[in-house]
């Protein structure tokens, strides 16, 4: 028999109300040792399942607090077991206090991910949707949140499924052939398993390429701030961040490394990441912060450069060469900064000196919040993210994407071994792998490094 | 005379042959009882060894000391490269040979055994004392006391042939059955059934009109069964003849149809789908109009034909007269009709992995007892069965062969995980690493392993030694020397291959379409030197070679999946779950895993009924 386990759901952090989970066949009886509900004539094991209760908690006789108690029976819960869940005050003490009575009764403090696992283990869900479920729970924005839930549903493993079924069938026929070749047994003809192979592919590239739009789902768009020293860089960021994470100065090359946050605005996560003001410069540790700006740019999606508009010189070609070039296949916006310092007319020969540049530009000053509701709106459509519908399955884990990435390699080999008169073993090979990625990704296939992996994701008492 | 030995092996086939040499050999005094010493390893069906997926077995065979191969180099009447123009893991090789020479050299390989005893009679009854095996009772009041046995019965567990309504008991045509095991077994609580195959009919060549026929020759390379120095195609070479039946021949095949035990309930047990007869063929195929046949000679001296594809029931009459309807046959004599057996086998997920039974300690299946047809398949479960009985008279390790190593691996691991139902015969697509299980690579998966075990003798130990080293050698003077292109230019030119721009790894210009190793040998002296420095088996050290290195990017995928997948099979469940106190499992895979008791998470996996999410719970359970 599983011990009955307990834990505080409800995060780390103070806040007005706690809640306690506990699991297993021994909850009701245990919670009835302390629970007294308002109506005394009610205990947990008798009370109506699913059902709220409203009492106090004593310790011998000594009140603790004041509760509201859910009771869930076996196996209409999330564990599939019977669960009570304490919705008591915040207060880390009375937390403590219960877990200690619980604990007294035999209760034992639940493992990372174990109320998932036990889930898992009671049919609740299946492996894909126990994985769904760590990233419900670490979900920052609307759309990783409609992410996950897609996936906890099941609708990526399902598609997967369909794919790897229409793939078995092709790899019975090549094998039929294969085995007996010496036979004047009659098979499949190439040009439909060729297009068979080609639906697949593109399913698979198209669910290769949904990590990119998952990954900046899950992990923010990466938007790197850069442009000469002193330009108010730092400004924007402790703008955009809405708090004072770069030291700012008006001393040049004040940020020497890379900081960077996560935020999200208006339902989009975006990575913002301050870099260090480019200049020539014979500082040897400045210069490697201009080296790590030059590699955020490659490796972000959106650049704002921002130009500080009462310095412009001829620098800018100098700066617009190193900018310009490394921002090619993203979106560059340029932020003419310090608009409360300069006049129409410096304006127009702003826009002039940038002409030639292609890019979204427009007029701020950080410091005082002008035009910031225009650089956001800026900021949305350059990020551009797909509306993401509920039916859309798209990839957000890294394992999923390094299966899919080996499967689809495999199935443009098996174009290629198609299209080039490859032997029916080597293509048939090629399938196999593609159908062991698949199935490693379905679950089909079981392998137990991923399921180490997946319940070691959760923190205690998910 | 002796009557107490280590281990009884029951039935000479090409099961029981291979078991009672690898017993022997390994030092187990070892006594073979057969019913006939005139029909040892007999070929009861066609003349004929290897084939795809067989051929390969084989070579395992051989690879770890067996004598399959030998005798079949010996007696070889034809030999072929099956499927050569496919990728290396589908060239099978495959031999005609004279079977009555093959029944002579493998009883000379039997009679010049050490420890090897032959004892010709019926054994009717196994000595189990305290569950464990004791010894063995014969028909002719004998009892043999000993440690093990193994059981190779081949197809005379209560054997039954049909030829029409023509019911007759035995073993083979004009062979008597064996009876009393089955119910012995039955009775002990084994579960048994029933299967069925048959054999066409047998032709004399002087009744044939080969111009009616398309001929079919062999091929007299390098290529060969044994990795040993033995002689191969030093008989007489002889083709085999191609020809098709047509719509009268079909006509008179379905006027029989009425009386084939088959099709009038005669005959229930299930037969091999993948070898129909050629009554099931006009059935199942009834759009078709012709079917093909081959001609395959039975010796070298013998005007007697096998006629493959023509497997039969039918009556006489209509066999016959279906026959004539092909010219070829116009006025053909036969020595003998097709025929149908039924026979017993015992369901083989009775068995552990080492062959023996869970039932009954020191008692080991193996062949078509387990459900499995063809020879090279019993050939090499005995040998296996045979190994492990003599492990276990000596407090042995267990010796299992895995399914990334040997197709005797992959074949044993099917039978005793997912049972049969029907006979069980090898295909390439049953093993999930096939380019791993190459005919040309066997010893270098298996030879060491049997040499450690003391099986494979010095000699073939020190043969394959020096050709690893051979081949060691010479690919790294081919990764590592590089080619300019005045040395290389008219070999790409004459391939149509583009011409070197730099000087270029030797490596990659093998790796080439089109570019063998021999004509870089032939193209570049220093290659060529290297290449002279292999005294032994040249050309087939060469090809396996070109065979590593063409394929690498295959071998290597294949075998990242495989170490992968290794993780599974070294987690070990065998009595760790008490299956029916996991409520999540299903409750078919609770019934498989109670039955089955698999021995690794892997096997587990491979159990049908037991599904991805079933394992994931196991592995949850297991703390993984």
């Amino acid at each position: 028999m599983n011990p009955t386990i307990c834990a505080i759901s409800s995060g780390q952090h103070q806040a007005a109300i706690a809640l306690i989970r506990i699991s297993g066949e021994e909850a009701l009886r245990m919670c009835d040792t302390f629970f007294v509900a308002a109506n005394k004539a009610v205990t947990l094991s008798t009370m109506q399942p699913n059902s709220i209760k409203f009492g106090r908690i004593f310790q011998q006789n000594e009140l603790i607090d004041e509760v509201l108690v859910s009771v869930f029976k076996a196996p209409h819960s999330f564990t599939g077991e019977d669960m009570v869940e304490i919705a008591c005050h915040g207060s880390s003490f009375i937390q403590q206090q219960i877990l200690q009575l619980l604990i007294q009764q035999g209760c034992q403090l639940a493992q990372p991910g174990e109320f998932t696992r036990r889930a898992f283990l009671n049919g609740k869900m299946d492996l894909s949707q126990a994985e769904a479920v760590a990233d419900l729970i670490a979900a920052q924005s609307a759309s990783s949140h409609r992410v996950a839930m897609n996936q906890m549903r099941g609708g990526f493993s399902k598609e997967l499924a369909v794919l790897r079924d229409k793939l078995l069938e092709f790899t019975a026929l090549i094998e039929l052939e294969l085995d007996f070749s010496e036979e004047d047994v009659e098979f499949a003809d190439r040009s439909s398993l060729m297009a068979l192979a080609t639906i697949i592919q593109t399913k698979l590239a198209s669910l290769a390429r949904s990590f990119e739009v998952g990954n900046v789902i899950k992990n923010g768009i990466p938007a790197a701030i850069v442009g000469e020293t002193n330009a108010g860089k730092s400004t924007l960021l402790n703008l955009l961040l809405n708090e004072e994470k770069a030291i700012v100065s008006d001393i040049h090359g004040t940020t020497r490394d890379v900081i960077e946050d996560i935020v999200s605005i208006q339902g989009i996560t975006y990575r913002f990441i301050d870099t260090a003001g480019i200049r020539e410069t014979q500082d040897a540790i400045e210069k490697m912060g201009i080296k790590r700006t030059y590699q955020q740019i490659e490796q972000a999606s959106i650049i704002l450069w921002v130009i500080d508009s009462t310095q412009v010189n001829e620098h800018i070609d100098w700066m617009a060469e190193r900018i310009v070039s490394r921002s090619e296949g993203k979106k560059l916006i340029l932020v003419f900064n310090k608009l409360d310092k300069i006049n129409e007319e410096e304006c127009r020969v702003l826009e002039l000196l940038f002409e030639n540049i292609t890019a979204e530009r427009l007029f701020i000053s950080a410091a005082k919040h002008q035009h910031i509701d225009a650089l956001l709106h800026h900021l949305h459509q350059a990020a551009a993210i797909p509306s993401i519908g509920d039916q859309d399955v798209i990839i957000t884990n890294m394992r999923h994407f390094q299966a899919l990435t080996q499967a689809l390699s495999a199935i443009e080999r098996v174009q290629t071994g198609l299209s080039t008169g490859l032997s029916g073993d080597f293509v048939s090979q090629d399938i196999r792998e593609c159908l062991h990625y698949l199935g490693e990704i379905t679950g089909q296939i079981s392998n137990d490094e991923v399921l180490g992996a997946i319940f070691s994701r959760f923190c205690i008492g998910k | 005379m002796k009557f107490t030995y280590d281990i009884i092996v029951i039935g000479a086939g090409h099961a029981g042959c291979e078991a009672a040499c690898a017993a022997a050999n390994l030092g187990s005094q070892t006594l073979l009882i057969t019913m006939d010493m005139n029909k040892i390893a007999q070929m009861s069906c066609n003349p004929a060894i290897g084939g795809i997926a067989k051929g390969q077995i084989v070579r395992e065979i051989d690879a770890l000391g067996g004598f399959t191969g030998i005798v079949t180099d010996k007696t070889s009447i034809q030999f072929r490269m099956l499927n050569r123009s496919k990728g290396p893991a589908m060239w099978s090789p495959r031999s005609q040979c004279d079977r009555a020479k093959f029944i002579e050299t493998w009883r000379s390989v039997i009679e010049n055994t050490a420890n090897l005893y032959v004892w010709q009679d019926s054994a009717v009854s196994l000595v189990i004392e305290n569950g464990a095996i004791a010894g063995v009772k014969t028909a002719m009041g004998v009892t043999f006391s000993c440690k093990a046995v193994v059981l190779t019965n081949g197809t005379f567990l209560n054997g039954l042939l049909h030829i029409g309504k023509v019911q007759l008991n035995g073993g083979r045509v004009s062979e008597p059955a064996s009876y009393g095991i089955t119910e012995q077994l039955v009775a002990m609580g084994f579960s048994q059934g029933r299967m069925k195959t048959g054999t066409p009919v047998r032709i004399d060549a002087r009744s044939v009109d080969f111009s009616q026929t398309t001929i079919q020759p062999g091929e007299t390379d390098y290529h060969k069964f044994s990795y040993l120095d033995t002689p191969a195609h030093s008989l007489k070479q002889l083709p085999c003849y191609t020809l098709y039946t047509n719509e009268k021949v079909h006509q008179v095949l379905e006027k029989g149809l009425k009386d084939s035990p088959l099709y009038n309930g005669q005959i229930q047990s299930i037969g091999p789908r993948y070898c129909p007869s050629i009554e099931t063929k006009i059935v199942t195929f009834s759009d078709k109009t012709e079917h093909q046949l081959f001609l395959e000679p039975e010796g070298e001296s013998t005007t007697e034909y096998y006629l493959n594809g023509f497997s039969s029931s039918l009556p006489i009459d209509i066999q016959l007269n279906a026959l004539k309807e092909i010219p070829a046959f116009r006025n053909v004599h036969i020595f003998r009709p097709g025929y149908a057996i039924e026979y017993d086998f015992f369901d083989p997920t009775q068995l552990r992995h080492t062959l023996e039974t869970k039932l009954v300690k020191n008692l080991f299946f193996a062949g078509q007892i387990n459900g499995t047809t063809g020879y090279e398949e019993a050939a090499g479960q005995g040998l296996i069965a045979g190994i492990n009985a003599h492990m276990n008279c000596v407090g042995g390790e267990k010796f299992i062969l895995h399914r990334d190593e040997a197709y005797i691996g992959v074949l044993i691991d099917d039978l005793v995980t997912k049972g049969v139902d029907e006979p069980y015969r090898m295909f390439t697509s049953r093993a999930e690493y096939r380019i791993l299980l190459r005919q040309d690579d066997a010893d270098n998966r298996l030879t060491e392993k049997s040499y450690t075990i003391g099986l494979a003798t010095k000699e073939r130990f020190e043969l394959f030694k020096q050709k690893q080293t051979w081949c060691n050698e010479i690919t790294e003077f081919i990764k590592n020397y590089s080619v300019k292109s005045s040395e290389i230019d008219s070999l790409l030119l004459s391939v149509g291959s583009t011409q070197l721009k730099q000087t270029t790894k030797l490596m990659d210009i093998l790796l080439r379409p089109g570019i063998s190793l021999q004509a870089l040998i032939e193209a570049l002296p220093s290659l060529q030197e290297q290449a002279e420095k292999i005294t032994n088996r040249k050309q087939e050290i060469i090809e396996q070679i070109e065979i590593s290195a063409k394929y690498e990017g295959y071998i290597a995928r294949e075998r990242l999946i495989a170490d992968k997948l290794q993780r599974l099979e070294n987690i070990k469940i065998r009595d760790k779950f008490n299956y029916d106190d996991i409520s999540s499992l299903s409750t078919e895979a609770k019934q498989k895993l109670k039955r089955i008791n698999p021995e690794t998470i892997a096997q587990a996996s491979r159990i049908p009924g037991v599904s991805p999410s079933d394992i994931n719970i196991l592995l949850v359970l297991l703390g993984r």
